[in-house]
């Protein structure tokens, strides 16, 4: 009997052992693979913190690749509570027509134009920190901002509107984390400069710190929201915090983004100093962006 | 009974110091590198496309025959930046599945191993391959060679994006082959195991 055990359980043994350091090697090899590699694994970057340049009225974080050239189409309808008579906005439209270009990976340029106060715009965007994961992650990407904008249209009003004074100047710091795949917040303060205010009480620099988001729904479609409050004191008292709320829908090229908001104009110098109607009493003004992506010029491997 | 007893703890210890202790095993006939070069292709009416990635890290064991290869996914490099985040946010979800892993076995090893010294072998490796998340068995075929101490790989195989639930949107169908053939080149180093044992 004892000898039955003894020469059953070596054979168990032997059946185990034998059989063991073939399942064993085979996960193992991939196992101190992992190891080895996991040493010295390299800072990823974050990337893809939001789809497209803009958020929904302002600017994100993101410069579209090296050689990549975005033409940009912003609308603004009227106000939905401006009645019937009007066909609640729809009649009224704003426009900006853009294009910007990707010099470098972190550098991008841009002009546009826009039907508010017939204003060009002409801005610069540089990556300067890029959020990396890694042994030595950095936990946020910093873009700065700055744009430059001349209103042209005509006045009668005997007040001195030469080029100076109808320039306007941004300049942002664009703080943006992106916590996971479906969640990125940003953060703008924001100085905007005016050569020319036109109200009593208005100073000439306007301060306003900035918050947005978005939050992925599918691979495709995320929610977006933006807040810009203004530091009380820089501007007349019937003007208001510019809120956005929106949707973004990518397909293969473009970005579809659909929104509403309470600003009707579409660069910093207008939306964020001034914005007049109140979101909650109906100044909702229904917009959508249409961003093109175009490869100029293709990366050397 | 009180015969055996001890034996066969003995034995057991020494089963599980074996098998708990791999790593003084591991660097006997083993080749590895981190630097290795992966590149996809995939050709459409519409549009080719094309990225590289040279941070492959690969282990072959000569001893056995026994084969892992790793790829990070983020590290594929496009041509069209827009492509390149198409591919790491819609289609490969690379924040989630940051890896594409292979483990497999020579098919004749040992017949394999013992005609390598003599010159290029053309070698089948049967395992798994796992892709955004899912895992399949898979044949990759290719060539070995011992050349300069330097164990070289090259290997070929095609993956049909809808095997691992790469879901590709109708509008874009056309844009993306249905089968992509994926080339692997490898240049491996003599791992000296009193380097690498430490654990």
């Amino acid at each position: 009997m004892n000898q039955l055990v003894t020469k059953l359980s070596l054979l168990c043994l032997l059946l185990v052992v034998g059989v063991a350091p073939a399942a064993w090697a085979q996960a193992d090899l991939l196992g101190q693979l992992e190891k080895e590699t996991k040493k010295d694994e390299p800072s990823q970057v974050v990337d893809a913190t939001f789809k497209a340049t803009r958020l929904i009225n302002g600017h994100t974080v993101q410069t579209p690749g090296e050689g990549t050239m975005v033409f940009l189409i912003q609308h603004r309808f009227g106000a939905i509570n401006s009645g019937a008579y009007q066909f609640f906005g729809l009649d009224y439209a704003q426009l900006r027509l853009g294009f910007e270009y990707a010099v470098t990976d972190r550098f991008e340029v841009g002009i546009g134009r826009s039907s508010m106060l017939k204003t060009y715009d002409g801005f610069l965007k540089y990556k300067a920190i890029q959020q990396t994961t890694g042994t030595h992650a950095v936990p946020v990407s910093v873009t700065l901002f700055s744009s430059a904008a001349i209103a042209t249209e005509q006045y009668a009003d005997n007040i001195d509107h030469t080029l100076g004074r109808r320039t306007a100047y941004t300049y942002q710091a664009l703080i943006a984390r992106k916590f996971n795949s479906d969640l990125s917040l940003q953060l703008m303060p924001t100085l905007v400069h005016r050569n020319l205010v036109m109200n009593e009480g208005e100073k000439n620099d306007v301060y306003a710190m900035g918050i947005g988001g978005r939050y992925k729904l599918t691979k495709r479609f995320s929610l977006n929201a933006e807040y810009y409050y203004l530091l009380p004191g820089y501007t007349a008292d019937h003007f208001r915090n510019s809120l956005a709320l929106g949707v973004d829908i990518e397909t293969g090229g473009h970005i579809f983004q659909l929104h509403v908001t309470n600003s009707p104009s579409m660069i910093e110098q207008q939306f964020i100093t001034q914005t007049t109607g109140s979101f909650f009493k109906g100044f909702i003004y229904p917009g959508f962006n249409i961003s093109r992506n175009f490869t100029v010029k293709q990366r050397r491997h | 009974m009180t015969d055996y007893l001890p034996r066969l703890g003995c034995l057991l210890v020494a089963l599980l110091l074996g098998l708990g202790s791999p790593g003084s095993a591991w660097g006997q006939g083993k080749y590895m590198t981190r630097a290795g070069h992966i590149s996809f292709f995939s050709a459409s009416i519409m549009e080719d496309i094309e990225a590289r990635n040279d941070k492959v890290a690969a282990v072959f064991d000569l001893s056995s025959g026994q084969i892992a290869f790793s790829v990070p996914i983020h590290d594929f490099q496009f041509k069209r930046t827009l492509m390149q985040e198409h591919f790491n946010e819609n289609y490969m979800e690379s924040d989630k599945y940051p890896k594409a892993t292979f483990t497999g076995q020579l098919v004749n090893a040992a017949q394999v191993l013992k005609q390598l010294p003599g010159g290029g072998q053309n070698v089948e490796a049967e395992g798994s391959l796992t892709l955004h998340g899912v895992t399949r068995k898979a044949i990759v075929t290719g060539t070995l060679q011992l050349r300069d101490g330097q164990l070289v790989v090259f290997a070929y195989f095609n993956i049909a994006p809808a095997d691992f639930a790469i879901d590709i949107p109708m509008l874009v169908r056309e844009h993306i082959a249905k089968s992509v053939s994926v080339r692997i080149n490898l240049a491996c180093e003599a791992l000296n195991p009193a380097l690498v044992s430490q654990p």
